[in-house]
Parts: C-alpha cells; structure tokens; sequence
C-alpha cells in the first residue's frame, strides 16, 4: 500500500473504530484508534475533517490550498503523507 | 532528578469486569487468587469509574476480564462508556457472545473487538483453552464481527505448544479480515510464571518464530498492523512494562482495586486504593503503590546512570521481584543487569522440561490455594 493508491478521484474516511475527538483534558484534538491514539495539530485536524468519504482526493486538495492560500503542490504533498500514513496503519480507507 | 514534572492524565484504562472466565488458559495474567462474582463490583459502581475516567482523560476504555461476556451488563457498560466519548475496546475470548448479544454491542457504540486465539489448529488451540469447541465458536463470532463491521484485532500468546505456528497466526487473522494483530511471546506473571516449564520454549524457536513473524510486516504492509511482542527471556533488554510504572494507565480489578499492572497486587509492602473508597484522580496522582515506582527516583544502578533510563523505565517491577527478590532492582531480562545470567539459566532449564501437561487457570484451584 503506497502513495500510488491515493487518486484524483479516491474518496477518503476514516475507518469504522477510528475517531476524531478534541480532548477537553489534553486540550487537542487526537485521533482515537484500536490501542493508540495520535495527537494531531490544527493542520492535520482540517485535512481529517474533509475526509467525509464524499469529497474526492483531488477536492479536498483544492480547498485546503485556497483555505490556506498555499501552494496547491505543497498542500498535495502534505495531504498524501498524512493518508499515506494512515493508510499503512490501517486507519484510513479510500 | 528531584523536580517532577506535572503528572500526565492516564490515556488508558484497563477494566476488568470479572475473573470469571470459561476458559483456563494457562498463561493468563490474572492473579493466581481471584475473587468470584460475589466479590464484584456493580454496574453502577463501573458506571461511575468510568464517568471519573473521562473526567480525568482516560481515552481508551478496555472491557475485560476474566470473560468481560460473563457480565450481564456488559451492554449497559458499553454504552455508558460510549456516551461519555469514550473508546471502548471488548477483550474477549468470543466464548459467552452470542450473535444478537453482539449486535445489541455495537449498537450501544463498541468501537472494536479484540478477540484472542490460542492457536490456528482447532485441536491445540481447544486444549491449550481448556474448552472443547472453543475455536469453532471464535470462528463464529469473527465472522459476526466481520458481519456487523466492527473492527478487529487478533491477540494470540505464543508458547511452546504453538510456537511452530507464531507466524501462521499472522495469516490466519488477516483471513478473518482483522485490521491488527498482536503477537505477544509469553510474559511471565501470574499463571504464566506457575507454568513457565510447560510453557518456555527452546532459544532457537523463539528466534525463528520472532523473525518469521516480523518478516509478515513487510508482505502485509497496509493490510494488517503487527504488534509483536519479543520473548522477554531471550531478549537483550526489558520491554518498557506498561510503559512505565504509573505513566499512561490504570487497571481496575473485578474488587475495585486500582493498580499500575495486573501483577503489581504480588509486590509486598506496597499500598493500593480501591475505587470503591476513593475518586480515581486521587489515586492516579496519590496513591503509595502508584508513586513507588514512578519517574526515575527509586531506581538504582545500573538503571540509575543508564541512558536507556527514559525509554525502558527500568523493565518491569514485578519481574525483578519475581526474579531477584527486589522490586526496585533493574529487571534482570537486561544484559546489563548483574543477574541476568540467571535468565538463561532459567530459560534453559524450562524449556528442556518435558512435562506438557499445563496447571490451568482456575478460580477454585486459587481459592484452595490461597485459603479464601
Ligand atoms: S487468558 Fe484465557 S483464561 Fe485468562 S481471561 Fe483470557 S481467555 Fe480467560
Ligand atoms: S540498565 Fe536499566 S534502564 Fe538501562 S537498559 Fe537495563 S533495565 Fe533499562
């Protein structure tokens, strides 16, 4: 499973058992997952936020590079290495 | 080394509802004298540890056991947990489930399941567990976790009577479509340590067994998370027990006792609160047994001036007691500790045992044996 995966038009979501919470004690958002959970940051946050499993890869791109008025290569990259890794943890689906 | 940083909030807790179990598996955790259902808590009581739980930033809630299917609240447990935002993760042996108790458990918010396997040959695994047809029934229920979605995590201990198959283990779970799997070589506590002889194997078959097994990470990358576990006997260093005495976690017994570890109960001298009589936030941050071993304190050399200080705390305190008679000793399952020659020594001598037949883990037989 590599990077190649992720399409234009992959639609990505979390998982069944992989969740979203913004911990009111550690005051962050995390990512809750059998076992683990990682802490995220505001960026990591928005680009999880989008992947409603309707948005298309390529979309989702695009609207966080206007939201951010950023580079739309600099965001793809980042975007990908976040489902990238996700995906080889088997938290993510496409 | 005398200031303390503040206390970090436990991000796990470990609940185990009952030690009633159908099973007799002779490695499991639990302590050797164990308390019936009489002696449980009730559902409100749970209720409310978990309410304080999330208060005090618990995250993961493990329902386990024992059996946690034994409980006949475990669904109104479940959705307790759920309402509070908390992640719920079933530890189960499947035995005790059934087919409509487990949709009424997702329904109720269960995030996962965490089912264990005694071995991939229905004849082992039955007699390892002690229950006829208990592998029938956990294909069964796998199947019914597949059908209701829910994520799964296969759990399998390793030990000699299935050593040869450590890494079939691996591919059997990804065709029953779990997402992880954790492959844990036999730690040596409770039942585990009373079997030790029956359940060490050889140097070579740990080896082989733990290389076949990482050697899956590869084929199975993105399609199934490996945790492995090492074979502490024949390892260089000590596994980071719990992640450090008191650091990320908390269980709480059938009683209501809340300790750093399932084994902590066996080191004496030490002082545990029950949350029967306390707030949990005043025994994660006061209670004496939880304190004995936190931070870095209490050890002693070589541990003390060890730059592996902070990544191993030391190895586990119930081991070095169990070991070498002191609880505050660097775990002896570390080359650098000046017993750890003890360990092949032991290792060794078990595993040319050739007694195959196991003490099975047995309510009753502990309440012989301890005289409650
Ligand atoms: S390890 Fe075996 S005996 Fe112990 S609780 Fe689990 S299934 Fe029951
Ligand atoms: S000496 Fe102590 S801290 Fe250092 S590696 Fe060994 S057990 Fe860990």
């Amino acid at each position: 499973m590599t990077s190649e995966q992720i399409s234009e038009g992959s639609r990505p979501h979390l998982l069944r058992g992989v969740k979203l919470k913004n911990d009111q004690v550690r005051k962050t958002w995390v990512l809750l997952a059998p076992e683990r959970y990682l802490r995220l940051n505001a960026v990591s946050v928005d680009i999880l936020q989008h992947c409603d499993g309707v948005a298309a890869f390529s979309s989702i791109v695009d609207d966080l590079a206007k939201k951010y008025g950023a580079d739309r290569a600099l965001i793809e990259r980042d975007v990908r290495g976040l489902l990238v890794n996700l995906l080889e943890k088997r938290m993510l689906g496409l | 080394m005398t200031s303390k940083p503040p206390l970090a909030p436990p991000s796990a807790l470990l609940a185990e509802l009952t030690y009633r179990c159908p099973l007799s598996c002779p490695y499991c955790s639990n302590p050797l004298a164990m308390g019936g259902r009489e002696t449980e808590m009730s559902t409100e009581s749970w209720q409310d540890i978990f309410t304080q739980a999330a208060e005090l930033g618990v995250l993961h809630v493990h329902l386990s056991g024992g059996e946690p299917a034994s409980r006949r609240d475990l669904r109104e447990l479940v959705a307790h947990c759920a309402r509070l935002g908390l992640y719920t993760n079933l530890i189960t042996s499947g035995v005790g489930l059934t087919r409509a108790s487990l949709g009424e458990l997702a329904v109720a918010g269960l995030d996962h399941v965490q089912l264990s396997i005694q071995d991939t040959v229905a004849k082992s695994a039955d007699w390892i567990g002690g229950y006829d047809g208990g592998f029938a029934k956990k294909m069964e229920v796998a199947g019914w976790i597949a059908e209701e979605g829910l994520p799964l995590t296969v759990n399998a201990v390793i030990h000699r009577a299935n050593v040869e198959r450590a890494a079939d283990m691996v591919d059997f779970a990804v065709r029953l479509g779990a997402r992880r799997i954790e492959i844990a070589h036999t730690q040596y506590y409770g039942w585990a340590l009373l079997n030790r002889s029956h359940l060490m194997p050889t140097r070579a078959q740990s080896e082989k067994a733990y290389a076949e097994v990482e050697a899956r990470r590869e084929r199975y990358k993105g399609q199934i998370v490996i945790d492995h576990v090492a074979p502490d006997y024949h390892a260089k260093y000590p596994k980071a027990c719990m992640s450090g005495w008191g650091r990320l976690s908390m269980n709480v017994t059938p009683q209501g006792k809340v300790l750093p570890c399932h084994a902590a109960e066996t080191i004496p001298g030490l002082e545990f609160w029950s949350a029967r009589e306390r707030r949990l936030a005043d025994i994660w941050a006061d209670s004496p047994g939880f304190n004995a071993f936190r931070g870095s304190d209490w050890m002693q050399e070589p541990c003390r001036s060890c730059e592996r200080r902070e990544i191993d705390f030391g190895g586990c305190r119930c081991q070095a007691l169990a070991l070498v008679g002191d609880a505050a000793a660097c775990d002896p399952i570390c080359v650098k500790s000046p017993r750890h020659g003890l360990i092949a020594e032991i290792a060794a001598r078990d595993s040319a045992e050739k007694n195959e037949g196991f003490i099975p883990r047995r309510i009753e037989r502990a309440r012989e044996k301890s005289g409650v």
